[in-house]
């Protein structure tokens, strides 16, 4: 079932920033057209694709179009450009009780608010006890909604909209509301739609959730999509972004076309297939495959490989000896090769060409991560060690 | 999972989901109206009333137009009017008023400007069911007879024109606030033009041959003058010599209706084009 559940292709979003804009037919007869009138991108060129039966985690930082996004994949916004395309019904939690209203009493707005989300009446009505139970809300459900509290509030819009029976579901941060309790209730739902098979998108600030939810993470910065893979690697980009003001440090630099990283290639022998999973002890091999010009051929003395874990914290390295430089202009591939160490997480490599005194001129890094397995339980590195029992007699004082 | 019913099924389950969507935002509109109201709906029966009384004193005792027994003659015309100008002036708001919604919920769309046409709609039932029953009760039977069925295609032109224009006003409003302001004045202008308070007569007495046809290219004038023929169904000699009613017969109230409905027809392509290429901004514009 890997056909395509929602896509945008190239959504760009802008809007027209109102400050002068004519809200009267007067206004609009009298003053010229086009003066004044600001924009801005809240999207540029953001390509995604999403399989039904996945769960994605859209993250990034406030202003960084995430909302936006998932407003125009829902179809209440039109993109500027691009396209978005759908299969299945979709249902969006853009806000909780969304159609309430203060005066109509909990049941009232129930019906109102899965009617507008979609269901008949008659669908609704086989709903109710379980909407009702879900919201733990029972005995509330026929006093006017404006008395309710805000957790209650929000309880009742979530247990309407996690009934709705879509085909897609688009979240917009709707999980931090309510207490824990709660939560965990609305965790075990979508995990049950994951289980389904049914699609989610979703938008979260509360970034452990996303790492334990998704099963793939995209960061949004500035209205472009600056990481689109590994949950727990878009964690990390978003958490280097908050921690730096600098922008980000581009994945590949090099300084001029002399240099090109062609391929980066993780398998169990060099040259092998791909293999992206390994258990402590298996062969790993890594191929890095350059093209290197003249010049560049002469000043490269060698290539450094470093497994990087979550958040691009060094784990092992790996170079090239002494004296092993490329011999002359044109491709230069090295392997390396090792058996997978004890370790358990989700690496990626970063590539690294040096010169003379480990002066760096290129680098590189994959996006795609691979996973080390030892079967440990209980922490990174799986390390030998022995046990010896203290027999009763040799205890001193028992 | 939910892929199990047929394209199909699921297009016709949506198109009757949203008629129900209909009923519940007019259904919710009337509740949050009378919810907690004494009297409740019989408040709906104040306005007509209180216009009843007001307009009987101008028109009956201090102008004097001479139509007998004026109050029937004047709810006639006076309860479609209402409804029309009802629905239209709330429709300037219909989508404006629910931005929270519109921003946030992927619904759709066209019940917002239906809405406000259901609820005058609920209204005009009731008024006009009880102004049968008092014509009944006091005895005023012209009513009763073959033209009342002129009430039928009077009824559908007035859906038309006024779904036409709801859909129009409800989308312009969002860019154009001052849309509103200017529905209002031409409401406002609208009732005194159409003849619900004084006979036709005073105007074909003016307008001859094709001018006075044109005149019913409005068509809210071949309505209340087709009510009138329906419901008053009484056409006395003023004493000025002209008589009440536009026409004693039947035929020119539906060439008149024909021409309504045409006209209501073009406003409503227009009307649904306009709000179909303006819906797909209006989350960002509101």
């Amino acid at each position: 079932m890997s056909d395509v559940a929602i896509r945008a292709e190239r959504v760009t979003k802008r809007f027209v920033m109102h400050g002068q804009r004519p809200t009267s037919l007067k206004e609009r007869l009298v003053r010229r057209r086009g003066s004044e009138d600001g924009w801005f991108n809240a999207l540029t060129e953001v390509s995604l694709s999403i399989d039904s039966g996945h769960t994605v985690g859209l993250i990034g930082p406030n202003g960084s179009g995430k909302s936006t996004l998932l407003k125009v994949l829902a179809g209440i916004l039109r993109p500027t450009s691009g396209r978005v395309e759908a299969n299945g019904r979709i249902a969006s939690l853009l806000e909780l009780g969304a159609g309430f209203n203060g005066e109509l009493s909990g049941r009232d707005n129930v019906y109102l608010n899965a009617s507008l989300l979609g269901l008949s009446r008659r669908e609704t009505d086989r709903l109710f006890d379980s909407i009702v139970d879900f919201s733990e809300l029972a005995e509330f459900i026929d006093n006017p909604v404006k008395h309710y509290s805000s957790g209650m509030y929000a309880k009742l819009g979530f247990a309407v909209a996690v009934h709705v029976d879509p085909d897609i579901l688009l979240i917009d941060e709707v999980l931090a509301v309510g207490d824990e309790a709660f939560a965990r209730k609305c965790l075990a739902k979508i995990s049950e739609f994951q289980e389904q098979g049914r699609t989610i998108l979703f938008v979260s600030h509360a970034l452990d959730q996303v790492e334990q939810i998704c099963d793939r993470g995209v960061v949004l910065n500035h209205g472009k999509a600056v990481y689109d893979g590994d949950p727990e690697f878009a964690v990390g980009t978003l958490r280097k972004i908050f921690g730096t003001d600098q922008p980000k440090e581009p994945d590949e630099e090099v300084p001029d076309e002399g240099i090109s990283f062609d391929q980066i290639l993780v398998s169990a022998v060099p040259g092998g297939p791909a293999v992206s999973s390994f258990t402590a002890g298996e062969p790993l091999a890594v191929r890095v495959e350059t093209t290197l010009s003249g010049r560049w051929a002469r000043a490269v003395r060698g290539m450094q490989v470093v497994a990087m874990g979550v958040g691009d914290i060094p784990i092992w390295l790996m170079e090239t000896p002494p004296h092993a430089q490329p011999a002359g202009p044109g491709r230069w591939a090295v392997d390396f090769v090792l058996d997978a160490p004890p370790l358990l997480g989700r690496f990626v490599l970063g590539v690294q060409l040096v010169g003379d005194g480990g002066q760096p001129l290129a680098h590189t890094r994959t996006t795609t991560a691979f996973a080390l397995a030892g079967g440990q339980r209980g922490g990174l590195l799986r390390v030998p060690y022995s046990v010896r029992r203290q027999l009763p007699s040799e205890a001193s004082g028992s | 999972m939910a892929m199990t019913r047929s394209a199909d099924e699921r297009a016709r389950t949506q198109t009757r989901i949203r008629w129900e969507l209909l009923a519940n935002l007019v259904r919710k509109d009337l509740k949050v109206k009378y919810q907690g109201s004494v009297l409740g709906f019989l408040w709906s029966l104040a306005n007509p009333l209180l216009l009843l009384v007001v307009y009987t004193f101008v028109f009956q005792l201090v102008l004097r137009s001479g139509i007998p027994q004026f109050g029937f003659f004047l709810l006639s015309g006076l309860l479609v009017w209402n409804a029309f100008s009802g629905a239209v002036g709330a429709a300037c708001g219909a989508v404006v008023g629910n931005a929270g919604l519109v921003k946030k919920v992927r619904f759709p769309l066209a019940v917002l400007p239906l809405t406000p046409v259901g609820f005058t709609g609920v209204h005009f039932g009731l008024q006009l069911a009880v102004l049968l029953l008092v014509m009944l009760g006091t005895g005023y039977t012209h009513f009763l007879g073959p033209q009342l069925l002129l009430v039928l295609p009077a009824l559908a032109v007035t859906l038309l024109f006024t779904v036409a224009l709801c859909f129009l006003v409800s989308a312009l409003n969002v860019r154009y606030r001052d849309t509103q302001h200017i529905v209002e004045v031409a409401l406002m202008a609208g009732f005194w033009l159409n003849p619900i308070v004084y006979s036709v007569a005073l105007v074909s007495d003016h307008l001859h041959g094709a001018v006075y046809l044109l005149y019913y290219v409005n068509p809210m004038a071949g309505i209340a003058t087709t009510m009138q023929r329906a419901l008053y169904a009484q056409d006395p000699v003023l004493p000025t010599g002209h008589r009440v009613l536009a026409d004693p017969g039947y035929l020119f109230y539906l060439e008149r209706l024909g021409i309504a409905a045409v006209v209501s027809g073009l406003l409503l392509l227009l009307g649904v084009r306009v709000y179909r290429r303006l819906s797909a901004d209006f989350a960002e514009e509101l």
